[in-house]
């Protein structure tokens, strides 16, 4: 009883002091104003530097700028050059086969690795914590290692398929055009995969294992558990995971900038090493800017996608 | 479980492990063992006899060495590791804030201000780069860490809202009212109630955001020239590959030392990153 009312006493002191306020502290009692002074730095910085960009890029595809020039008002030239570029039409050619390859890979493997990580065994956290390393680790850095492994002379890759007998000669890996873009599609696979098995193995154990069981007890095969209960479980989380990395392999530059450089001879060119080359390498950067922007139709089907299919998700 | 004969688990479950287990992880033992290998044996062809790929007799750290004495290799990493903080820092500030605003307060378009943020976290860098180093020319912020410390917020910010945006809902509004009450404003409420309870989420947002600063290659590519100014990845990338000479065991040793920040603070924190993944794609 003492206590409760010492602390009644103490409480009611705060209550005396609490009114006194300022005029700031008043229109931050206010929500609207509240919430707009706490977006204020978002805003500030991403319309500087997000926002901002956007529009100037737009202006820039529609430019005949270059480093150094100004540049004129130029229309829709820039894409129009674009139409009839061939290495541009390589470089969408290509964009495309590697976000779709990668992608299915990437699914199927990911969730095989989930799957196999979702069991009971020792050493699972350990196991889980290094598979993720490929995607912890800078890829710029690691894709170095990688193109060190491709070296057709002296390439561990090709000694250990040699030793295999799978091999007779050496294998250009990089500097085939028709190897290389295979080669820049297993690096990317080998980076996305963890991330896939990470995301979907959280899906997984959201899953209530009961449902498996009494699936197996009415004699469902293990084929059948997984199609009929856990897929369909898991397609929301695999929807996400898969447009996120959609969008990701759609504009990556790093590792083929590292691996090829785009080429040889334009074979590994994406939107986005062709930009470089084009806007940073050339310094035309009206032209550089277009081949940018021409992305962007893409990822904003894929963002709308998304948005309403997360919205479907969470109206159910 | 994988119900049956022994033989069953072995081809069902160890095998399939330990073979991803190993593709995943051998680019790093080659990293590790390149590093350490001389360069006698490193430019010794695979048709070699005496070839031996998976491990060397004859360590040495005289690629180590090089990187440290004959490189910026040093500078590189402090420039990242300013860089990284910085921008984490910044990011967290800003995505608390909008983040506790987006998702417990009641305003005018909160909603399309939420789906905004959330494009935004799926922009990639790709498409701004070259109108953006136009921008910053005209800021004059060009082969300054400032270059890269104001634009990485860009794609930080989105991330760390959103993910802050999950913990900050999941926190009862009780809470909140009961301190309100007691005569705290909505300030205080937010910092000194809200956010404590949210710490997982700020060391999860936080920590990710450090790696994708640390991970950043375009904006830092473009973005600064003169090899003093440079971060790990960009150094690396031009300083040890000169035209068509690649010095490959500064190179691994480059790789190596520049990934151990991050594989370190991973290793601490590996339960906070994979919440980090989930939530980032949850939200």
């Amino acid at each position: 009883m003492v206590v409760d009312s010492v602390a009644a006493v103490k409480s009611a002191k705060s209550y005396v002091a609490a009114p006194r306020r300022g005029p700031v502290t008043r229109i931050l009692e206010n929500e609207g104003w509240f919430a707009f002074f706490l977006l204020l730095p978002t805003a500030v910085l991403l319309g500087l530097f997000m926002a901002y960009p956007f529009i100037e890029g737009v202006l820039l595809a529609l430019s005949d700028a270059k480093v150094g020039v100004p540049g004129n008002f130029v229309g829709l030239q820039n894409f129009a050059v674009l139409l009839n570029d061939s290495i541009f039409r390589i470089a969408v050619w290509n964009t495309v086969l590697y976000t779709a390859v990668t992608t299915v890979f990437k699914l199927a493997l990911g969730l095989w690795l989930a799957l196999l990580l979702n069991r009971h065994f020792r050493g699972k956290a350990v196991t889980r914590a290094f598979v993720l390393l490929p995607f912890i680790i800078p890829t710029v850095l690691s894709t170095f290692a990688w193109k060190w492994m491709f070296d057709p002379t002296f390439s561990v890759i090709n000694w250990t398929l040699f030793h295999l007998g799978i091999i007779r000669t050496r294998i250009n890996w990089l500097s085939d055009p028709g190897l290389a873009l295979v080669s820049v599609i297993i690096v990317n696979i080998w980076r996305g995969v963890p991330f896939y098995a990470i995301s979907l193995l959280a899906g997984l154990q959201t899953i209530n294992p009961e449902l498996a069981e009494a699936a197996a007890i009415d004699g469902a095969r293990p084929w059948q558990r997984f199609r009929y209960i856990t897929w369909p479980l898991l397609l929301p989380v695999t929807m996400v995971v898969v447009l996120f990395s959609v969008i990701q392999t759609f504009a990556d530059f790093q590792l083929v900038y590292v691996l090829t450089g785009g080429g040889p001879a334009n074979a590994t060119q994406l939107f986005a090493t062709y930009a470089y080359q084009i806007g940073v390498g050339t310094g035309l950067l009206g032209q550089g800017a277009a081949i940018s922007l021409a992305m962007f139709p893409v990822l904003l089907v894929v963002v709308v996608v998304q948005l309403l299919y997360i919205r479907r998700v969470e109206i159910h | 479980m994988i119900e049956g004969a022994r033989w069953r688990r072995w081809i069902f479950f160890n095998l399939p492990l330990t073979l991803f287990v190993i593709g995943l992880l051998f680019p790093f033992y080659w990293m590790v063992v390149t590093t350490v290998r001389p360069d006698a044996e490193l430019y010794r062809p695979w048709m070699a006899p005496n070839y031996t790929p998976f491990w060397t007799l004859h360590p040495t750290l005289d690629h180590i060495r090089y990187l440290l004495d004959e490189t910026l290799f040093s500078r590189w990493m402090l420039n990242t590791f300013f860089i990284s903080v910085l921008a984490t820092a910044i990011s967290l500030f800003c995505g608390l804030l909008a983040g506790y605003a987006l998702s417990r307060l009641k305003f005018p378009f909160a909603g399309s201000l939420g789906t905004g943020i959330f494009i935004t976290y799926l922009v990639p860098q790709t498409l701004l780069f070259i109108p953006l180093a136009d921008v910053i020319r005209n800021f004059r912020l060009g082969d300054t860490p400032w270059a890269l410390i104001l634009t990485y917020p860009t794609f930080l910010i989105p991330f760390c809202t959103w993910l802050l945006m999950g913990y900050f809902k999941a926190i009862p509004r009780e809470l909140e009212e009961c301190a309100r009450i007691d005569g705290a404003t909505r300030w205080q409420a937010m910092v000194y109630i809200v956010f404590p309870v949210a710490v997982p989420g700020i060391l999860s947002a936080g920590i990710f955001a450090f790696t994708l600063s640390w991970n950043e290659f375009i904006y830092a590519l473009v973005f600064l020239s003169s090899p003093e100014q440079k971060t790990v990845s960009v150094g690396i990338t031009s300083e040890l590959v000169r035209g068509d000479v690649f010095y490959w065991g500064s190179l691994m040793a480059g790789a190596l030392l520049g990934s151990v920040p991050v594989a370190l603070i991973y290793s601490f924190f590996v339960e906070y990153y994979v919440a980090g993944i989930t939530g980032s794609v949850k939200g």
